[in-house]
């Protein structure tokens, strides 16, 4: 049965043009999906089970699709609830639909799909030959697993499917896949299944594959053949350029992209304008596999204070690197003799912005810049011991003289106090896929009557 | 000449944490299948400190693009990563002399 699904844009909080989105309303779809995050900004999200975006910006940006919704008289769906898709975050966007629910007058069946895994399920995985490395992967063990701060499971069709099938009218989803909200109705729906992960991975950052990559709202038709893809502002065009095009963005392989349960594989497919605005896509495969999904995980390596000054005198930029190398061994020394700490408690790095602060060591050009600004970055085992570091260094990264016999320097400190204690450091840890018998097995759905 | 004033552009960003991509948009068939005879994937491994095998490399005729991914340097968000986006990485092959 053909399916229409409105995407918005890329993710909630991107923004997106509202007469675009009315005119995809207009156009009756049968479902509204929006991804809600992913990894891209960094581990912090996961780490610490937060939204990146404000508060402010996601109420208002949802309050607009809960409106479409009621007027489309359809399932909305998010992925990826705030940033993560960790259950609290889940939680965090329930509590927001909870509040416009009520100030809207809406009465709404709400579903929660939940991806957060406790790490004793990952460990027991672990133990039983059902996590497998991906390429390059952190070595795990049960008790990194168990130090892990957040593990989530990303979920494919299968979980969105069983959400759908509650009668929900709002779906809160936990991390999934950024394809699986878009692609789980047109299987459901049984159209073509390398058509509906493929139109859901254009379609996926909204109007990005399109000429207007800002204006997000996007109009996908998915059918036993195929899929067609338009964008809704005026003046956003799809082109066969354009779409195809988007199958290199953020991925490693343009042509293959493997989701729970299989992968896509586009190499065969045709792109093709139907008109000036629209491409109509045939040609990709689904090629089922193993039962799988990946996982990410978060833990805390360290605490983190730094410093930035500001080094504008001639003679110090020009000797900027000699400078601080030499500062940096005056204070690993300082550290030492004063705190008792030995280089494997903490590290101490600072980073040349003016030199080579993007780039390190892999930077080959120089040049003569006007200032140089002096990052420096303590990470320690707690707070307080970085903070302690920080406030001994503070005064040696303000008055070091590059050689002995000359007067004391000051450099500019933007702010005070000079340091800023930045709380825990958290890394990714998984790189990794976990086999399941029964795809539902490591999600929790769980469904609530709202504004009743 | 280096690479980035033969092409229309030249990007990179992270595939995931683990992954960065540097897409080499060329603009025509011509410039493509020049740079594409050109460019040695050997160099760009050197360029990015990555061995040879871990480099993945495509050629993509229909965009008149060159798509390279390589292992993230360093992992993002992690201590010694200096960029969370891995946007720079593309200024070390746009630079690079061909």
């Amino acid at each position: 049965m053909p399916t229409r699904v409105l995407v918005p844009s890329g993710v909630l909080c991107l923004g997106f043009d509202r007469d675009a989105l009315a005119r995809g309303v207009a156009m009756r779809p049968d479902i509204i999906a929006i991804d809600g995050g992913s990894t891209d900004s960094g581990p912090f999200s996961l780490g610490a089970g937060q939204s990146k975006y404000s508060r402010a910006v996601t109420k208002s940006e949802w309050r607009d699709l809960m409106l479409a919704r009621a007027q489309a008289g359809v399932p909305l769906i998010i992925g990826t609830a705030g940033t993560c898709g960790t259950d609290a975050t889940v939680d965090w966007m329930y509590q927001i639909t909870v509040e416009l629910a009520a100030e809207l007058g809406q009465t709404l069946r709400v579903a929660r799909l939940y991806s957060s895994q406790p790490p004793a399920r990952v460990a027991q995985a672990l133990q039983d030959g059902q996590i497998t490395p991906l390429t390059p992967a952190p070595q795990i063990d049960a008790d990194a697993l168990l130090a892990m701060t957040n593990i989530v499971a990303l979920a494919g069709a299968e979980q969105i499917q069983a959400a759908l099938n509650t009668g929900a009218d709002i779906i809160i989803a936990g991390r999934t896949t950024d394809t699986a909200t878009i692609a789980a109705l047109p299987l459901l729906r049984g159209d073509h299944a390398g058509a509906a992960w493929h139109g859901a991975k254009i379609a996926e950052c909204g109007a990005l594959c399109s000429t207007n990559p800002t204006s997000g709202v996007i109009v996908v038709d998915f059918d036993e053949t195929g899929f067609t893809v338009e964008a809704m502002h005026e003046t956003a065009l799809c082109t066969p350029h354009s779409v195809s095009a988007h199958m290199l963005y953020e991925n490693t392989d343009p042509f293959v992209l493997y989701e729970p349960g299989g992968h896509l594989d586009v190499t065969a497919a045709r792109y093709r304008a139907l008109d000036a605005r629209r491409v109509r896509v045939e040609g990709s495969a689904w090629v089922p596999g193993r039962y799988t999904v990946k996982l990410e995980g978060a833990q805390i390596a360290g605490y983190q204070t730094t410093i930035l000054a500001v080094l504008r005198s001639r003679h110090y930029v020009a000797n900027a690197s000699a400078w601080v190398d030499k500062l940096t061994t005056h204070l690993n020394t300082t550290i030492a003799r004063r705190m008792g700490l030995d280089p494997s408690h903490y590290t101490l790095e600072f980073r040349l912005i003016g030199v080579d602060a993007a780039l390190g060591n892999q930077e080959n050009r120089s040049g003569s810049p006007v200032e140089v600004g002096v990052l420096g970055i303590v990470t320690a085992r707690t707070q307080a011991e970085a903070a302690e570091i920080g406030k001994l260094i503070n005064p040696f990264v303000l008055h070091y003289p590059l050689t002995e016999d000359e007067e004391l320097p000051t450099f500019a400190f933007p702010y005070s106090p000079a340091t800023t204690d930045r709380g825990a450091l958290y890394e990714f840890a998984l790189n990794h896929v976990m086999g399941l018998d029964d795809p539902m097995a490591a999600f929790r759905l769980v469904v609530e009557e709202v504004g009743a | 000449m280096t690479l980035g004033e033969q092409v229309l552009k030249v990007r990179s960003k992270n595939a995931g944490p683990f992954w960065v991509t540097i897409d080499i948009f060329c603009g025509s068939p011509e410039v493509y299948q020049r740079i594409m005879s050109q460019i040695d994937t050997s160099r760009v491994a050197a360029l990015f400190d990555t061995p040879l095998q871990l480099v993945r490399r495509f050629d993509i005729a229909d965009l008149h693009v060159i798509k390279f991914s390589i292992p993230r340097p360093v992992v993002q968000g992690s201590r010694s990563d200096r960029d969370m986006h891995g946007a720079q990485w593309a200024c070390l092959l746009e630079e690079m002399p061909l």
